[in-house]
């Protein structure tokens, strides 16, 4: 074992400080200025080849061979120098790599540059009022336009994340309702601004409501020409599971992770209850899962660089990150004591806060919530390492389903 | 940047574990734990032919973390003691200067000396009857081998831990070897290594009682099902592997810690112990819960691992004293 990145990689960290120093010196600018100035450090370092390593660079990236060792010295040394990274979000994380795999030659012209330049933004357009873990019974209606070139779309979506800003969307829509449910559906790229397609903020448990939080859209006779079809019509369930492994593996979560678990510390100092031997007791009990997740989050890394399958223990992640946080979430209900009476400003959301106590938990300790529930279920999670990763028999009704016949 | 096992250290594990599946089968296991032995010198030959005495000699080119992955398959495999003794014997025989405990480290790497571990206040010792020495003191007060024999009383008991038999032993005008005075840090770090090793055993057992009660899981018929199909079992064996598998990166980092001489080596090696005798000990009952009527059974032997995880967990501390101690070590 050795957590060294090794020489090269050290050398390679090397250049990026340098490019940062010279290329990030954002000074006082405000607004717009500012705005200018990160959309211009952006082309730098793509130019560099320090971010949209895996997009060609006909299409705006930096085009790089894959290299988790690189794409990591680069997070850690732009969290360093508090530098943008990439603009993030949906259209990033999904729809590029999406159409990268899946989509037509026109399908990246048009939308690949945009999208990372931060000009577009991608509402994802999976979960229904109706179909939330079985995601695959969407019921959102897709029709050919009596002349074939246009879908029509009718129908509901719902959680979309930055749904007040998004411009478009990709989507899953029901455009073979005689077919089998996982071959009646198609991939759909949709532009949201248009008379047939209304959205709506969602209030959320924290309070969160306005331009931040999630949104559900309408769709009435909204449009979509077939040329924006990713994939075959009626695969969109294959075409929705793309999984691009490109340096995926980070340690940022690991990280995040220890950042609040030192602030649950920071927090047990606040209100005076570090001393308590229960506290301590708890604290440190806590501390053995947050480790164990730093650490085989280390496991995780190292196997993605020596391109070896690390097995089971990558299915369990995201359930493992969601419990610790429930776990923090109590012991910060016990710390927070009388403060937890008075609600913090600016709840759960990324508007203007004022200055905050303790009270502040709050947000960690509904938010906790959210992570049991967003992308793929606690119970969805709970399946996939017992059917994937410890190789149990599926569900019957879903073996049924899945037409595995009498198991 | 390497964070996982090389094909060495997999291939070390899987020669103990195959050694183990031929001298250590249920049936040899069930005989030994009426036996009212306390060593069974055909597995501890077995595994000491593998060369395992030696892995904590300072230029064996391995270290803490090849030790760990050997204890993890001896818990896997609840195999019979004394080897986190006999490795650690080894490892403080081997960088002390005394001479006379020297002359016994060629016995004691090949095992034909057979060394007791009795570090901490416990009178309770592993194999007692059974070892030359035995390596006796603590990380404070400093670490000693004792001779067997005159001014060593030993006790037999009946022994909970059944693959493990302590006896209770007490020591008055004993041959003591001194290998680390009072204050020596190695006398501490050589504590810190037991803690390793003893999480790592049960990192080995917890792994064990995720793996049967998943099998069983898949061939135990219900309802003209198996019963892992239902989601209430399958969703607790998910539970039992998400406690164990992310935990075996903690027991691999407190391991390289020692071997590093990392400043963080001593806390390591507290927050495993504690996790990881935690962890044992929910998964045994768990396991016991999975197999419902069989799990409860003698025959069937899964309380030789719920009994390995009632010692382990008390061992040289238990998980909450060793959270006071990393409490302090963070500055809390």
């Amino acid at each position: 074992m050795d957590l060294s990145y090794g020489a090269e990689a050290e050398a390679f960290r090397e250049d990026v400080r340098s490019f940062l120093a010279a290329a990030w010196q954002p000074g006082e600018r405000r607004k717009a200025d500012l705005k200018d100035y990160i959309r211009a450090f952006r082309r730098q370092a793509v130019e560099a080849g320090y971010l949209y390593r895996s997009v060609p660079k006909r299409y705006g990236g930096a085009e790089q061979p894959v290299d988790v060792i690189r794409a990591q010295v680069i997070r850690e040394e732009f969290a360093r120098a508090r530098a943008p990274m990439e603009v993030g979000g949906n259209g990033v994380n999904m729809t590029v790599p999406t159409l990268l795999e899946k989509g037509t030659d026109e399908q990246r012209e048009l939308f690949i540059r945009k999208t990372i330049e931060g000009e577009y933004v991608w509402g994802q357009g999976y979960s229904e009022p109706g179909s939330g873990s079985d995601l695959a019974s969407v019921r959102t209606k897709g029709e050919l336009s009596p002349d074939g070139t246009r879908w029509i779309v009718n129908g509901q979506k719902i959680w979309t994340s930055q749904g007040m800003q998004s411009t478009h969307m990709f989507m899953l829509v029901r455009t073979e309702p005689d077919a089998p449910k996982h071959d009646g559906i198609t991939y759909l790229l949709i532009d949201l601004d248009q008379p047939g397609v209304t959205r709506r903020p969602i209030r959320q448990m924290t309070g969160e409501e306005g331009d931040h939080t999630f949104c559900e859209f309408f769709f009435d006779n909204a449009e979509s020409p077939v040329s924006w079809q990713v994939g075959t019509r009626g695969q969109g369930w294959q075409v929705s599971r793309t999984t691009l492994k490109h340096e995926r593996a980070a340690i940022g979560s690991a990280d995040g992770l220890g950042n609040q678990f030192r602030k649950l510390v920071d927090l047990a100092k606040e209100v005076g209850r570090i001393g308590d031997p229960l506290v301590r007791d708890e604290l440190a009990r806590i501390e053995g899962f947050v480790l164990s997740h730093r650490y085989t989050s280390f496991r995780l890394f190292s196997c993605s660089a020596a391109g070896e399958d690390p097995g089971r223990v990558a299915l369990m992640m995201k359930l493992y990150l969601t419990e610790i946080g429930h776990e923090m979430a109590l012991l910060a209900q016990e710390l927070v004591g009388e403060h937890a009476f008075v609600e913090p400003a600016g709840a759960g959301g990324r508007g203007p806060r004022g200055p905050r106590g303790p009270e502040k938990w709050l947000d960690q300790i509904m938010g906790s919530l959210g992570n049991s529930i967003a992308g793929g279920a606690s119970n969805i999670q709970r399946n996939i390492i017992g059917e994937r990763g410890l190789g149990l028999p599926r569900d019957l009704a879903l073996e049924l389903e899945a037409g595995g016949g009498r198991a | 940047m390497r964070f996982h096992l090389s094909e060495e250290q997999i291939a070390i594990q899987d020669a103990v574990r195959g050694t183990l599946a031929d001298c250590w089968p249920m049936e040899r296991l069930h005989k030994f734990a009426d036996s009212g032995d306390d060593f069974d010198p055909d597995s501890w030959a077995a595994l000491m032919g593998l060369g395992l005495g030696g892995i904590l000699l300072p230029d064996s080119g391995m270290g803490l973390l090849d030790a760990a992955l050997v204890s993890e398959v001896a818990g896997e495999m609840a195999a019979p003691g004394p080897l986190i003794a006999q490795l650690l014997a080894v490892a403080a025989v081997a960088r002390s200067g005394s001479e006379a405990a020297r002359a016994h480290l060629d016995g004691l790497v090949a095992g034909t000396t057979i060394a007791a571990l009795a570090l901490g206040d416990s009178q309770f010792v592993q194999s007692a009857r059974a070892a030359q020495v035995l390596l006796v003191g603590d990380r404070d007060g400093g670490i000693a081998l004792v001779e067997a024999g005159e001014g060593v009383t030993i006790e037999p008991v009946q022994p909970t831990d059944r693959s493990r038999p302590v006896s209770r032993v007490s020591f008055a005008g004993a041959i003591r070897h001194e290998l680390f005075s009072a204050g020596d840090p190695l006398a501490a770090s050589l504590c810190d290594a037991a803690l390793v090793l003893i999480a790592a055993d049960a990192l080995g057992g917890a792994l064990h009682c995720t793996d049967i009660s998943v099998a069983y899981a898949k061939e135990r018929e219900q309802f003209g099902q198996p019963s892992g199909r239902f989601q209430a079992l399958k969703h607790q064996l998910a539970h039992m592997a998400l406690d164990a598998e992310p935990a075996r990166a903690l027991v691999w980092y407190a391991a390289y810690a020692w071997d590093a001489g990392l400043p963080d080596a001593a806390r390591a090696a507290a927050m495993a112990k504690a996790h990881l005798c935690d962890v044992y000990v929910r998964s045994t009952r768990a396991a016991v819960a999975a197999h419902g009527g069989i799990g409860y059974t003698w025959e069937y032997g899964l309380n030789y691992w719920f009994r390995r995880a009632v010692l382990n967990r008390a061992w040289l501390g238990s998980p909450a004293e060793h959270r006071v101690r990393a409490a302090v070590m963070a500055g809390w």
